[in-house]
């Protein structure tokens, strides 16, 4: 654990990649195969299922640093984050400890240790926990407490654990990056497949990293010729890859979470692909009358089991823009007309191929379709009518992009529409996390309703952090009322919002939801009377 | 219970005394705790301070200020009351003031701490009726090591940015926190450190008032090629991010200030290393002031005002929070010297 934690200090304490890199590396060189597979299974975003609910955890440090309860949680609410508070109150500064616990790996942390709690009564978690709190040194202490209340988040991102790994093994990165993808388990062998020199057997269920575009930020005519580009519509739904091997389906989100049985029109129809197929696509609500808003969908991306009646009402399908795998064999360095091509007959021939006459109705496969158009005003016409085709925009990729491992500027595009902007009034402010803890930075907005102003979105970015310093002391001064960490702040801020949607809404007071609202600007130029109302933000709905 | 000493009318006034200490608006008669610019400010007809404080207000208000020195625990009368200056501990000659009138006795602990600090006369408790004490870092996680053991870990950076051939800038802020440092540091080195003009100037004047430092240089602003490779220079914060910085290739940075016990606050600034190093009492150095003063009232200035003074009620005493325009430690976002103190 020692170890870890050391790696831990190295990559908090420095903001330069390369140091970054240089600290796994090293890491990697010297752990076992085991460790280094819960190494990667924590720098990688993953967490261990909970153990003791933070909830239960925040009970036992008021007990440990008795301290009143109110304290306590005004103190967490100022840092922001329960491990680090736990090891505050608990820890010494000067590090001297009583009853000091023998170090043992980090593997023997979490399979012996955290994962033996599972086993045993409240009471002796209680005791095991607070004894860890109050012998282990400070930095043990916050790992350990990390470790048990979720994820690490220690600004590694995946590709530069993947370069670290590729850097220790001697393998190309792309490579590493797909052996990181999908469900595997942090263990010895894990590791050893991970650096092996020869794939050897690799799991049927395993995805491939996924193909990212860069927004579009030059007018489209400075692509060049436009009979290079193919042009599809930029969806907003949910990235999905669909996998066929082995007589086995999976359906894997771009989050790497596996979502087969929440979308089973989709998973039925990809039953009948040819085995050895990969596809890449949107996940969208679709009925009879076409794609439903994202609002629809979103009443079943939380659903694990789907009931009869939403699978009626909101059914679902995927539509399809690539494929990386044919026959079993990896396609992706092939160019995209190429793999437009193989999707095509791919899907036409399921089609004819499949009986089943509710498939045919509503399938749960698409293909994408795309704009041939012969000049950019075409396109520009076409993507015109985003809003009422309900689509983002559009999507431009080069016929000779190969299909890449995350995001590579200059071949894949996403040229979306402009946003919707309202002009909304600062009501009320909660400190944001991690690097932002302590600082006022989630805002909640809201417009006028007659004489009353409406929350209608809550942002977190958009503010530089001079502006965010500036509004967070005026916060602190303007502060209305307190409910618990959310403060009620005058109204006197007029800031103008951009999103990329507005949906009716039962759950909102507002009636109304908008998506990925974020704030484009600071209005010191506007008085609260000047805000937008509820009305004008009702007038740019989506067309229902 | 009148109130000896009021916040109103741009300062912390004393009207039995007819006096104001640390005003924010220009007074007739100013008591300073100490030179930082948040309680020492520029205008007022007269200032008085400890005497060791005298020559860093000069420096920071001006050599032509009207000002008058005085000894610490020396009683002077103003009006209807008598006054002290007692050590502070927070830098050199900072003072408590401390107020009588009418065998009523109240305390102002400016700025303070109660830890070692070889640059500054050390703090002395002052038994009072009402204490009135700053809140910068009032939450239980605020808890400091020693500047021993923390001028170690900087020394250790050093040596480790030596090895790797790059140059450590400290941020720390030019009067107080920069010569508490470059004191430090002497239990391990001898060698010279290298320094902002604005940490020089206010070296010097420490240096005049006999106050033992590492040997330091001014960074020579014409020199642009110097290679400043394995070499540790110190910098007010505000100069992190500004072209002067670019003279420092692959430099690693690191700042000292309380505020940097709590992970945010440093990966928010985007520094290499934290050092947790403050010159404001911690909560245990709060509560063990207010316990051992005798205090029956204790009224909070800057800082977490609020969350002390419901602790304190809880644990029996009467408590109120001041509004002043004191800042504290500055916030790590702001960094420049007129905002705040260290």
């Amino acid at each position: 654990m020692e170890a870890f934690e050391q790696l831990y200090v190295a990559l908090d304490n420095t903001t330069s990649t390369n140091r970054k890199v240089q600290a796994m590396s090293a890491y990697f060189a010297k752990a076992a195969s085991s460790d280094a597979a819960w190494a990667v299974y924590f720098l990688s975003g993953r967490r261990l299922k909970s153990v003791v609910p933070s909830s239960v955890l925040r009970l036992w440090l008021v007990e440990c640093s008795e301290l009143p309860t109110w304290l306590v949680e005004e103190t967490y609410e100022s840092v922001g984050d329960l491990a680090e508070t736990i090891a505050l109150l608990v820890s010494e500064p000067d590090g001297h400890r009583a009853g000091a616990i023998r170090e043992v790996s980090l593997t023997n942390w979490v399979n012996e240790r955290i994962e033996g709690l599972r086993n045993t009564d409240v009471y002796t978690q209680n005791q095991r926990v607070k004894h860890w709190w109050k012998s282990l040194p400070y930095g043990q202490c916050y790992v350990v407490n990390k470790l048990l209340t979720g994820g690490l988040r220690v600004g590694v991102s995946q590709a530069l654990l993947a370069r670290s790994i590729a850097q220790h093994a001697s393998l190309d990165r792309a490579v590493v990056l797909h052996r990181l993808m999908g469900d595997w388990s942090p263990n010895a062998d894990f590791w050893e497949q991970l650096i092996a020199k020869d794939e050897g057997e690799t799991l049927s269920s395993r995805p491939y990293p996924f193909c990212l575009a860069s927004p579009l930020t030059e007018p489209p005519e400075a692509l060049g010729d436009v009979n290079e580009w193919l042009a599809e519509w930029k969806w907003d739904g949910v990235r999905a890859q669909v996998i066929r091997r082995d007589g086995q389906t999976y359906i894997w989100s771009r989050g790497e979470e596996l979502i087969t049985e929440r979308f089973p029109e989709v998973a039925s129809a990809a039953s009948q692909l040819p085995d050895g197929t990969v596809l890449d696509g949107e996940i969208l609500a679709w009925d009879a009358n076409g794609v439903l808003p994202f609002s629809a969908l979103q009443r079943r991306i939380g659903r694990k089991k789907v009931g009869k009646k939403l699978l009626t009402e909101v059914p679902c399908c995927l539509l399809v823009y690539d494929q990386m795998e044919q026959g079993n064999t990896d396609i992706r360095q092939q160019p995209m007309n190429h793999r437009r091509a193989v999707l095509e007959s791919t899907l036409k021939r399921w089609a004819q191929e499949s009986s089943d006459s509710v498939a045919a109705a509503l399938p749960g496969l698409r293909i994408s379709v795309q704009h041939k158009v012969s000049s950019w005003d075409e396109l520009h016409a076409i993507r015109a009518e985003s809003r009422v085709e309900r689509v983002e925009g559009l999507m431009l990729k080069h016929y000779s992009a190969l299909y890449e491992t995350g995001r590579k500027r200059g071949l894949w595009w996403k040229w979306k529409v402009e946003p919707y902007t309202v002009d909304a009034v600062l009501l009320y402010a909660q400190a944001g996390h991690g690097r932002r803890s302590n600082l006022y930075t989630d805002y909640t907005f809201g417009v006028w309703n007659d004489d009353e102003l409406v929350p209608v979105a809550k942002a977190y970015s958009g503010l530089n952090n001079d502006e965010i310093n500036t509004l967070d002391k005026w916060i602190r001064k303007n502060t209305l009322e307190k409910f618990g960490p959310v403060r009620a702040v005058e109204k006197h801020h007029v800031f103008e919002l951009a999103f990329e949607g507005i949906n009716a809404s039962t759950r909102h007071k507002s009636g109304i939801a908008v998506r990925f609202p974020r704030i484009v600007r600071w209005r010191h130029d506007k008085s609260v009377r000047d805000a937008d109302s509820l009305d004008d933000v009702r007038k740019l709905m989506d067309p229902a | 219970m009148v109130a000896l000493l009021e916040p109103k009318d741009g300062g912390l006034i004393c009207k039995p005394g007819g006096f104001a200490i640390d005003p924010w608006e220009p007074a007739e008669l100013a008591l300073i705790t100490h030179a930082h610019a948040d309680h020492a400010r520029p205008g007022s007809q007269q200032y008085i301070a400890a005497d060791s404080c005298v020559p860093l207000l000069r420096k920071r208000l001006g050599e032509d200020i009207d000002i008058k020195g005085v000894p610490f625990g020396e009683p002077l009368t103003f009006g209807d009351t008598t006054v002290s200056f007692h050590p502070a501990g927070h830098v050199l000659g900072s003072a408590q003031i401390r107020v009588e009138h009418q065998g009523e006795v109240w305390v102002f602990t400016g700025d303070f701490k109660r830890d070692n600090d070889p640059t500054a006369e050390a703090f002395e408790l002052v038994p009072c009726n009402t204490l009135i004490t700053e809140a910068t870092f009032a939450l239980p996680i605020y808890k400091w090591e020693s500047g021993h053991a923390v001028a170690q870990q900087i020394f250790q950076w050093w040596q480790a940015m030596k090895a790797e051939g790059r140059p450590a800038v400290l941020f720390a802020y030019s009067l107080g926190k920069a010569q508490r440092v470059l004191a430090e540091l002497m239990h391990f080195t001898d060698e010279s450190v290298y320094l902002h003009g604005a940490v020089a100037n206010m070296t010097d004047v420490y240096r005049r008032q006999g106050v033992p430092m590492l040997p330091t240089h001014p960074i020579d602003l014409d020199d642009k090629s110097k290679d400043y490779a394995g070499q540790l220079i110190i910098a007010p914060p505000g100069a992190s991010g500004s072209a002067w910085m670019r003279r420092f290739k692959n430099a690693s940075t690191g700042f000292c200030s309380g505020w940097m016990r709590v992970r945010g606050n440093r990966r928010r600034r985007g520094y290499d290393r934290g050092f947790v190093l403050s010159d404001h009492a911690d909560w245990p150095a709060l509560l063990k002031t207010v316990e051992q003063c005798g205090a029956q009232q204790v009224l909070t200035t800057h800082g977490r005002g609020d969350t002390f003074v419901k602790f304190l009620k809880e644990q029996g005493y009467v408590a109120e929070e001041l509004s002043t325009r004191f800042a504290g430690e500055a916030d790590v976002d702001t960094g420049s010297e007129s905002r705040g103190s260290a």
